[in-house]
């Protein structure tokens, strides 16, 4: 299983310069840990101690923020794709 | 009745236009909010003019007053009609990454524009309106993203007259900026109608919009409420300028660019009632015409290309 994992430039140190990663997972926190275990120290970025996800990052499971499906129990199957991004204002 | 007493009186009551070409079929059907058909063509003219209304009312400006405001355009476009015509100097802070016209307008309308860098988007604009309001304190910031005025517009004239006009709306769709459209709209709706579906498409730019120093730099504005919205899309530039063209090609609606980011995701939630057979009459927000946007390159060239000329811009 593949997942690909779009890494915004603010958080690139943490995957040598990669636009993009790959990583597992049958949830969204299963892949952070995957990830995390293949990049150490990002998901200190993603997710805060309580274990939520990060007031002003947004994570995108093929393109729907994952707050409005599940956030970090949201289910992933191969080929899906996440995007990772800090929030920014618009207007 | 179409006769007014002066420009800003003709604010909003804009027509609500049928996709025959676009929509999969007569059961779900899409209809487009024409929001460019107002006085200075653009969504931000409810806000707008709300957000001055209430600031008169409060005893926050008074003749002669001095008005900042952060905005990527359209709010200070139309902040600058209305001041214009009340008597009102207005300063807009406003990212350097945005299409010439807009400075073009402001100029013209007589606003005084301090551009902030392009990285980090908006964000160093709010950031740098803040700390001008702190150096100013005879300054009235009205500050769109938090002001309540801005979604009250949307919950007292857009929602109803998307009522008005479609009673049986089933999904409202709208671009994710201050939040204003979909909180105001947003709460009306789901008042009135049960079930409806509120629809978020967040633009997704380039990567030096997100470019923000860390993390802690982001930024959420003060008006969203996410219980509002049933769910959020994010569409990149490809998608937004693809059904950009098409609702011109197709329909003869000449839009911007964050129009086409809403399109997409109104004919995602039309797909999803297609696949479920269910009957479905889903109104997203034009929010402003293409003509701010010509100088992007957007209409013309390949999507490639287009996409391309894009890329740094905040394009919505």
């Amino acid at each position: 299983m593949a997942i690909e994992v779009r890494i915004p430039t603010i958080l690139r140190s943490y995957t040598a310069g990669a636009k993009a990663v790959a990583a597992d997972g049958e949830t969204l926190a299963g892949l952070v840990d995957n990830l995390d275990s293949r990049h150490p120290g990002i998901k200190a970025r993603l997710v805060t101690e309580s274990g939520a996800l990060h007031r002003f990052v947004n994570v995108y499971v093929n393109d729907e923020d994952v707050r409005f499906t599940g956030a970090l129990d949201t289910a992933l199957k191969d080929g899906d794709s996440v995007t990772i991004l800090p929030a920014v204002a618009g207007g | 009745m179409s006769r007014y007493d002066s420009l800003v009186d003709s604010l909003g009551d804009t027509p609500l236009v049928g996709l025959p070409r676009l929509s999969p079929s007569p059961r779900v059907r899409l209809w487009a909010k024409l929001e460019d058909r107002n006085p200075t063509g653009s969504v931000k003219d409810r806000a707008a003019t709300y957000m001055v209304r209430d600031a008169e009312k409060e005893g926050l400006l008074r003749p002669g007053a001095t008005i900042l405001e952060p905005t990527s355009g359209n709010t200070g476009i139309s902040l600058a009609m209305v001041a214009a015509l009340r008597g009102y100097r207005l300063i807009c802070v406003m990212p350097e990454n945005t299409s010439t016209e807009r400075r073009q307008l402001l100029t013209m309308y007589g606003a005084r524009i301090i551009l902030s860098p392009a990285a980090g988007g908006s964000n160093q604009a709010v950031a740098r309106a803040k700390e001008l309001a702190a150096e100013h304190p005879d300054w009235v910031m009205l500050y769109q993203y938090g002001n309540p005025a801005n979604a009250l517009a949307h919950y007292e004239t857009t929602g109803p007259e998307l009522l008005r006009d479609l009673p049986g709306i089933t999904h409202f769709v709208a671009g994710l900026g201050t939040t204003g459209t979909l909180m105001g709209t947003g709460r009306y709706l789901r008042e009135q109608v049960p079930g409806i579906q509120i629809v978020a498409a967040e633009p997704r730019y380039g990567e030096l919009v997100y470019g923000l120093r860390n993390i802690d730099e982001g930024f959420v504005p003060e008006l969203y409420d996410p219980s509002v919205l049933s769910t959020r899309f994010s569409v990149g530039p490809r998608d937004a300028l693809r059904r950009t063209r098409e609702l011109v090609e197709r329909e003869g609606i000449f839009a911007g660019i964050s129009t086409g980011a809403a399109l997409h995701a109104a004919l995602g939630m039309a797909g999803k009632a297609v696949e479920a057979d269910e009957r479905a009459d889903i109104a997203f927000v034009v929010a402003d015409a293409g003509w701010k946007y010509l100088s992007t390159g957007a209409y013309s060239g390949t999507l490639a290309e287009a996409e391309a000329a894009l890329e740094g811009q905040l394009w919505a």
